[in-house]
This record gives structure tokens, C-alpha cells and sequence, in this order.
């Protein structure tokens, strides 16, 4: 039973691309203005990590599903979907 | 390749297939564009596809599509941290011609039914992102897509792409989505055999179960747990609002395994093994939120225009209503040969017109005021399973005095007139 997000994460193919699709507009709105910075909690892939200075974005294990886009308090992400057959494929549900 | 369509559908998911797929049969020249290596490989459900929107599409679909069981039973479970109170329906004649619903895998699903469009003569190009609609004169003639000379031309273009649909956005028929007008879910397929799964949810091969399930499965968070059987795997998922989940600051794939660890579920996935985890937004904002849906040259279907009713967990049919009356829209205008928004515009009417209308205006303040007041699921739920205890423990104390402990549980908090205006409040938005 897949219980940590890496078990989770690793019974799912993607097909990365080597540009990200997510890019952080300005990295000092992060870390002036966003204290909780609830990206970092609620993205289901754990995409955001913060790095003191700067937000890192993991962006080989998104899922494409539009919550930091949207929930980012600060508009602050810019989302594009991936070039066409790259980032997730669902073989399942 | 031509350069120029009847239509271009953006998306092949049920709203865009189903287009597709309409279109095509009564003679009109399709291209269907999809961003995956293939259709379904970035769509995403629970797994409930209900009969009676795909049969008005394809008939008897059931003898040939790749399904996974009718539904014959449908559970509801109101959750607290180890009790539960729970109702449901079984009917047997949901198992039987001409069914009700069914699970699906969506990968599997999607993939076939694109085929079946691709049958009907749909040019179907997968891998291939529309990043614009190409717009002259205030109306859009084409979609620009990241293939090299990627232009295509079409008399009409259906956004079909999906919850994120960037593209109506930018045709500015819709805001950015507030994180209260949509729901992140994440799920898991988990492999179990089908004789297990027969044993724990009572039922034969052919036969499913659905469980919706309410309270402690979201931490009292607005949302919804699910079980969904399969053939030899069960969905497991859970979702709320983005805003609750960013209030609550929950990590979805934490609160999934608090789902999967709660003891009244968790002896229904013991032993299973995890396939694939998989997230995804369902446009939840309901009737308030659909945004214009037609334009010149352009409609817009399915999750991109928000038709889904999250009470009755309806979506997929409904992408495929909107699908299917946007090919039917288009080839009466064909017809007339004109693809103005004045033309178009009986898309939105029958939209308004039918049970996608009506059933999501319904509901209209449902999601919100849910959202508003909290104690629905907060506060009652826990309530209304301490009151079961209180009933039929059998402690020696009189009914008449469990009686009135149970009402003073219940106005303790909130007082005889807040419980009356909770009811009354709740009964005015499903009603």
C-alpha cells in the first residue's frame, strides 16, 4: 500500500519535458508578502518546496490539475500545460 | 491534412468526444485535438458514468465499451471518528438492462471512445496543445496549436478542454476560478480481487456499489470521501474545496490516508495495492459560475463551462449532453450557414432548457452556503451519531430522558433558534 507521497507518486508515469510549465512570477512576493505560502501545502504533489530564498518548483510531478494556478493568493504562478504528450499519463482512472 | 474543419474540438474527454462524435456521424468535417499521448490520459474521475446521456449517443454502449460494473447499490456514510451513520439504496434492476450507472476507469474509457469517433470519420490528433483561438474581427476562426505550422481553421470551435480551460479565460468569457468554485480531489485505484471485493460489498461479478461519504472522511472540511468498485480494483478518493483545503491547511494526499486509515473504511481496502495516484479539480461553483458558453464561432462545454452538479456527483453526463447539443447546434447552423453567437446562441438556451439548467440552479447556493457555514459537516454529522449512541445503548435510562438529551446535544451549541434556522437554511438550498 502506497503510503508516503513518493510511493504514491512513483506508480505514475509522466513523460517529462525539460522546460517547466509552472513558473513562479517573482520569487520576493513569496517571501515578503505570502508568510503561509499554501502552495507549498495543498499542491497534491508536493510541486512547490520553499528554499529560504526562493520557491523551488518541481514541475517533472505535477499533475496538471490547476490548484496552485488558482488558490496562489498572489496570482504569482504562471500555468501553462505542458507541450503536447509530455508531464502526466494516467494509465488508470 | 485540410486547412479548414466544420469544427475543431478542443479536449477529447465526454464533452469533446461527444461533439466529436455527433458531428461527424451527420456529415460535418471534425478535427478533434487532445493534449495527451492519447484520449484519457490526462482525465480523471471518480468513476460514476451514468447510462442515459452516453446512450443517447451511442446506443447499447454497454455491450462494447470498456466498463467496470453497474452500479447496484449507492451507500452514504456520515462519518465520525469511530461510529458512522449510514444510509443507502440497493435496487436490482440497476443491475439489469438498461442499468443506471457504472464505474469506469477513465483511461480505458476515454481511449475507446475517441475510437468510436474516429469510426464516425473524426480526424483525431493526440499530443498536440491548442495554445490560442485565433480571433478576426471578434470572432474566432481557428485554434493556434504548438506544432510547427500549427494553424487550423473551422467554421465553429468547441472548447472542451477541461476545468483548466485556459482558453475560454483568455476569450474572456470567464474569470480566473475562485479556489471556492472548485474541488481538489486526489484518489488512488487500489487492486483487489474480485472475489474480495464481492465478499465485502455484498455483491456478484456484474454488480458495483458507490459510497459517498460524509463528516470525519474531509475533517469536516466541505467535501467528499468515495468507494467506487471496479472489476478487480476499488477507487478510493477524497476531495474538498480548494478553499476549505487552503483554510484547513490540509495536504491532500495526508488527508487521503486519513481516509484510507479511518476504522470504518479502512477494512474494506485491507490488503489492496495501490495502481495509480491521481489528482485532479472538478469545477464545483454550480449554476452562478457557468460562464457565457457560446460566442462567435465558438461554444463552450462540459467542465470548461462548469456543468457539473456536486450534490448528485453528475459531471461526465453532463459534458456529454453539452457535447452532443453543441454538434447539434452546429449543424443547424451549417444549415443557415452562419456561426454567429446570435446563431449559436440556441446552445446556451438548451443548456438553460434542460435538466443541466434546471438541476444546477437547484442547487445554486448549495456549495456556498455549505461553504459559509461550516457546522453542517462540522458540527452535525459528529451530532447525529452521538444521538444514534444515545438511542440505543441500552444504559437503563428511560427513552423520554434520552430524548431530551439528545435535543439538548443538539441546542447546546447553537440554541433552539440557530438549530431552526440551520434546518430551515439547509432545507432552502436543496429543496
Amino acid at each position: 500500500m502506497a503510503t508516503t507521497l513518493e510511493e504514491k507518486q512513483y506508480l505514475v508515469r509522466f513523460r517529462c519535458d525539460t522546460e517547466s510549465h509552472l513558473t513562479v512570477l517573482d520569487h520576493d512576493v513569496c517571501a515578503t508578502k505570502c508568510p503561509d505560502k499554501d502552495c507549498t501545502i495543498f499542491c497534491p504533489a508536493d510541486v512547490y518546496k520553499w528554499e529560504g530564498d526562493r520557491m523551488f518548483v518541481g514541475f517533472e510531478g505535477c499533475h496538471e490539475c490547476g490548484s496552485c494556478r488558482i488558490g496562489c493568493p498572489f496570482q504569482n504562478i504562471k500555468w501553462e500545460y505542458p507541450k503536447g504528450g509530455h508531464g502526466i499519463v494516467f494509465r488508470l482512472a | 491534412m485540410p486547412e479548414k474543419f466544420d469544427v475543431i474540438v478542443v479536449g477529447a474527454g465526454p464533452a469533446g468526444t461527444s461533439c466529436a462524435y455527433t458531428a461527424a456521424k451527420n456529415g460535418l468535417n471534425v478535427l478533434l485535438i487532445e493534449r495527451g499521448e492519447f484520449p484519457g490520459a490526462k482525465n480523471v474521475m471518480g468513476g460514476i458514468l451514468y447510462r442515459k446521456q452516453m446512450e443517447e449517443i451511442i446506443p447499447e454502449f454497454w455491450k462494447e465499451a470498456p466498463l467496470e460494473r453497474p452500479v447496484v447499490e449507492q451507500r452514504f456514510w456520515f462519518l465520525d471518528k469511530e461510529s458512522m451513520v449510514t444510509t443507502s439504496y440497493k435496487g436490482l434492476e440497476w443491475g439489469r438492462e438498461p442499468f443506471n450507472n457504472f464505474t469506469v476507469l477513465r483511461a480505458k474509457f476515454d481511449k475507446w471512445f475517441a475510437s468510436k469517433a474516429v469510426e464516425q470519420g473524426v480526424t483525431l490528433i493526440n499530443e498536440t496543445v491548442v495554445t490560442e483561438c485565433i480571433v478576426e474581427d471578434g470572432i474566432v476562426v481557428g485554434v493556434r496549436t504548438d506544432r510547427p505550422d500549427g494553424d487550423v481553421y473551422a467554421d465553429v470551435v468547441v472548447l472542451a478542454d477541461g476545468v483548466n480551460s485556459l482558453l475560454a479565460k483568455s476569450l474572456g468569457f470567464h474569470k480566473e476560478w475562485k479556489p471556492e468554485e472548485v474541488a481538489l480531489t486526489v484518489m488512488e485505484v487500489m487492486k483487489l480481487p474480485k472475489k474480495t471485493i464481492n465478499e465485502r460489498f455484498n455483491v456478484s461479478d456484474d454488480q458495483g456499489v458507490s459510497v459517498e461519504i460524509f463528516g470525519d472522511s474531509t475533517q469536516g472540511a466541505l467535501g467528499t470521501a468515495f468507494l467506487y468498485t471496479n472489476k478487480d480494483s476499488i477507487n478510493i478518493g477524497v476531495g474538498t474545496t480548494l478553499s476549505s483545503m487552503i483554510k484547513k491547511k490540509m495536504k491532500p494526499y495526508q488527508l487521503l490516508e486519513y481516509v484510507k486509515n479511518h476504522p470504518m473504511i479502512q477494512p474494506y481496502i485491507e490488503g489492496a495495492e495501490t495502481l495509480e495516484y491521481l489528482a485532479h479539480l472538478i469545477p464545483e461553483g454550480g449554476y452562478n459560475s457557468i460562464p457565457k458558453l457560446v460566442g462567435d464561432g465558438v461554444i463552450v462545454t462540459g467542465d470548461a463551462a462548469q456543468l457539473v452538479n456536486a450534490i448528485h456527483r453528475e459531471g461526465s453526463n453532463m459534458a456529454m449532453y453539452s457535447g452532443k447539443l453543441a454538434a447539434e447546434t452546429i449543424l443547424k447552423a451549417k444549415e443557415l450557414g452562419e456561426f454567429s453567437e446570435r446563431v449559436l446562441d440556441s446552445y446556451r438556451t438548451g443548456i438553460y432548457d434542460s435538466f443541466i439548467g434546471k438541476d444546477l440552479k437547484k442547487y445554486k447556493d448549495a456549495t456556498h452556503t455549505f461553504e459559509e457555514h461550516p457546522q453542517y459537516f462540522e458540527e452535525y454529522v459528529p451530532l447525529i451519531n452521538r444521538a444514534m449512541n444515545t438511542m440505543f445503548t441500552v444504559d437503563g435510562t428511560a427513552k423520554w430522558d434520552k430524548q431530551k438529551k439528545i435535543m439538548q446535544s443538539f441546542t447546546a451549541g447553537r440554541g433552539k433558534l440557530g438549530v431552526a434556522k440551520d434546518l430551515y437554511r439547509a432545507w432552502k438550498v436543496v429543496k
